[in-house]
């Protein structure tokens, strides 16, 4: 096989990369031209607005009907919990699946794996009766209790198969040094799954931003709702009035953080996916 | 400055499998150099990490420096040990990889530094202090294994098998370092794994040859231990006579015709060869087997000792030396005999091999030695 592509080729290769991109980055663009127009200019299908303005961003953060930016900061507190509780249950669920071999290891792995086959519908009753036992209705801090059942079981899964394949001798040399399990995955093994971590974490964080179902049934405060609920909520000024310009604006605001992240960590995530591939 | 006492230790992974270990008793002197070898799965390893606390005692006592210490945490028994991959931390500089086992044991941080810098300059560290793992090389990489146990000042220094991942000329170099180390740190008692048998004839003060496979439950871990030289001239079994030396030592197949208290006679291949054994307690007629190293057969028309005639196979010319393979009659397995200088035979050459009675060992069915009542010449 020749290493050098053929000039077609390139171009081919390069034409649907662009194809890609152009089809998963329209309807964000497309998102952002509306969220800069308003009145009748909504209607006017046209990618570069005429007479962009800043009103829908504005009418957005300042309404006092619906507290917007304090539904973000419901999310991000939400999102940022259930990524440290996935992340910390999920690195010391992995060192004990992973490096500590005891019976029904495998049996308790793939009941980990089962629970996140249940449908979010499927739990929906049972969880609801578990919140209100808790106290936790109607408040943003307890979605994260329901989150975790999808971020968890993921988390865990990817943890293990990393923590599986690092050196035992490394593990027992850290024992040598007079390290607990603790410190064993604190000081050797954290800093040497860091690129796992992120990659889960990041993607943990992605599934408890978006959740929708949870945050609709388990909270009814306004002012404890997250981001994808409130956005459904947004309402014009009458019945018949659907305020496009706005609710295009708001999933601009939600959508920034989550590339933001991606862009700050992707070399991370690239490693991780690859990482443990090839010894070394 | 601790001695480290095996008192009929076994070793059994699961109830229902067979011993691993079988009742080792082995004693390691304080400053001693003792090497653990041995055929693969015979538990050399299993052996090292039940001293560094890394693997349970079945049954029996392991004491360090006189306290038993079956039941102590790893960090709490006073040893260091240096893995064969040598797990250093990979996201810690080699100065950090030194200092992480005192940090855990919250030593102070000047104690530390101190500690780390001279064990860097007895390894020729020094310049390497800030460098990742990653960007070592592999005799690098060990002599920071070294350096994390020293730091330590451990009273017992483990390795296991610590030169079988580098190169033939960095591995001689390196034994020579280890050896040098155990002269330096003088007090502390080493144990050291190996399959190498030029390691642990040449490091060690102590060898403890340990047995495998089926052995292990006849006759119990343990096959023979003591000085190299011991193991060399007056090895107890078969066992031990065939696994040091290389090439492995000569068996010829015997019949016990007369036993004296200085010397026995045996039929071999037809003649009637002396071997200086005391085998009075075996029966006469009985089967056995006489050995000897090839580097002491003699090639000789006339001279002293048994005259064996044979014929030549093969020649293997190593410069120094040249290893002859002969052929010395029906019933005999081929024999290997070392020979000064190149030899200029060539294959089906006739010549006449001279077994001397003091150079000869004898061993029982059983494969166990007849005492020697001469010494060999070291």
């Amino acid at each position: 096989m020749s290493t050098q592509r053929s000039r077609a080729a390139s171009a081919a290769i390069y034409g649907l990369a662009a194809l890609v991109t152009l089809v998963s980055v329209y309807p964000f663009l497309y998102a952002l031209s509306t969220s800069l127009k308003t009145g009748s200019a909504l209607f006017d299908p046209s990618l570069w607005p005429s007479g962009a303005s800043l009103r829908n961003y504005a009418s957005l953060l300042s309404d006092g009907e619906q507290p917007f930016p304090r539904h973000v900061l419901n999310s991000i507190g939400v999102s940022v919990a259930v990524v440290a509780l996935s992340l910390a249950l999920g690195v010391t669920a992995a060192y004990a699946l992973g490096r500590v071999s005891f019976k029904g290891r495998g049996l308790l792995l793939g009941t980990i794996l089962a629970v996140s086959m249940f449908p979010q519908v499927a739990v929906l009753a049972g969880m609801f009766e578990l919140i209100r036992a808790l106290g936790l209705y109607n408040r943003a801090a307890g979605l994260v209790l329901p989150y975790l059942i999808f971020t968890l079981p993921f988390t865990v899964w990817v943890l293990t198969t990393f923590m599986k394949q690092l050196p035992k001798e490394l593990e027992e040399a850290a024992i040598m040094d007079g390290c607990g399990p603790l410190r064993i995955i604190g000081q050797v093994f954290m800093p040497l799954l860091w690129p796992a971590l992120v990659s889960t974490g990041l993607l943990a964080f992605i599934a408890a931003w978006n959740e929708f179902l949870f945050a609709l049934t388990f909270v009814l405060d306004n002012d404890e709702r997250t981001v994808p609920v409130s956005i459904s909520l947004i309402s014009g000024a009458s019945l018949y009035d659907i305020p496009w310009g706005k609710i295009m604006a708001a999933s601009v605001l939600v959508t920034l953080p989550l590339i933001a992240l991606v862009l700050v960590f992707q070399r991370k995530i690239v490693s991780g996916l690859t990482a443990g591939a090839v010894k070394g | 400055m601790a001695r480290i006492d095996f008192r009929q230790v076994r070793k059994r992974y699961a109830p229902g499998l067979p011993l691993v270990i079988k009742d080792a008793d082995i004693e390691v002197g304080s400053g001693e150099f003792c090497v653990f070898v041995g055929p693969s799965g015979c538990g050399k390893s299993t052996l090292l990490r039940m001293v560094a606390g890394l693997e349970d005692i079945t049954s029996g006592d392991l004491l360090i420096g006189g306290q038993r210490v079956n039941d102590l945490p790893p960090a709490k028994r006073g040893v260091a040990m240096v893995f064969q991959s040598y797990a250093l931390y990979p996201h810690m500089t080699v100065a950090e990889n030194m200092a992480f086992g005192l940090r855990t044991l919250g030593a102070d941080k000047a104690a530390i530094e101190r500690k780390v810098r001279a064990a860097a300059e007895m390894l020729q560290l020094t310049p390497l202090l800030e460098r990742l793992p990653k960007a070592l090389s592999g005799g690098q990489r060990q002599r920071v294994a070294i350096g994390r146990a020293i730091v330590k000042e451990p009273r017992v220094f483990l390795f296991d098998e610590p030169l079988s991942n580098l190169d033939a000329a960095l591995r001689a170099q390196t034994r020579l370092e280890i050896a040098r180390l155990h002269r330096d740190l003088g007090s502390a008692s080493m144990v050291y794994v190996t399959h190498d048998q030029v390691e642990a004839m040449t490091l060690a003060d102590k060898i403890v040859l340990l047995h495998a496979g089926p052995l292990i439950e006849e006759r119990g871990s343990v096959a023979q231990a003591g000085p190299p030289m011991a193991l060399y001239h007056r090895p107890a079994s078969r066992f031990v006579a065939e696994f040091i030396g290389s090439p492995r030592m000569n068996m010829l197949p015997a019949r016990l015709l007369d036993a004296q208290a200085g010397h026995a006679e045996v039929e071999l291949a037809g003649q009637r060869v002396r071997v200086a054994v005391d085998a009075r307690h075996l029966e006469r007629q009985a089967d056995v087997q006489v050995g000897v190293r090839p580097e002491h057969v003699v090639v000789a028309d006339e001279g002293e000792g048994a005259p064996l005639p044979a014929s030549l196979l093969h020649v293997e010319r190593l410069g120094d030396t040249s290893l002859l393979y002969v052929d010395a009659g029906p019933g005999l397995d081929a024999l290997t005999v070392r020979v000064e200088g190149a030899a200029a035979r060539a294959p089906g050459a006739r010549l006449t091999l001279r077994l001397r009675a003091e150079r000869l060992h004898l061993f029982d069915a059983a494969g166990l030695a007849c005492r020697r009542t001469v010494e060999l010449p070291t």
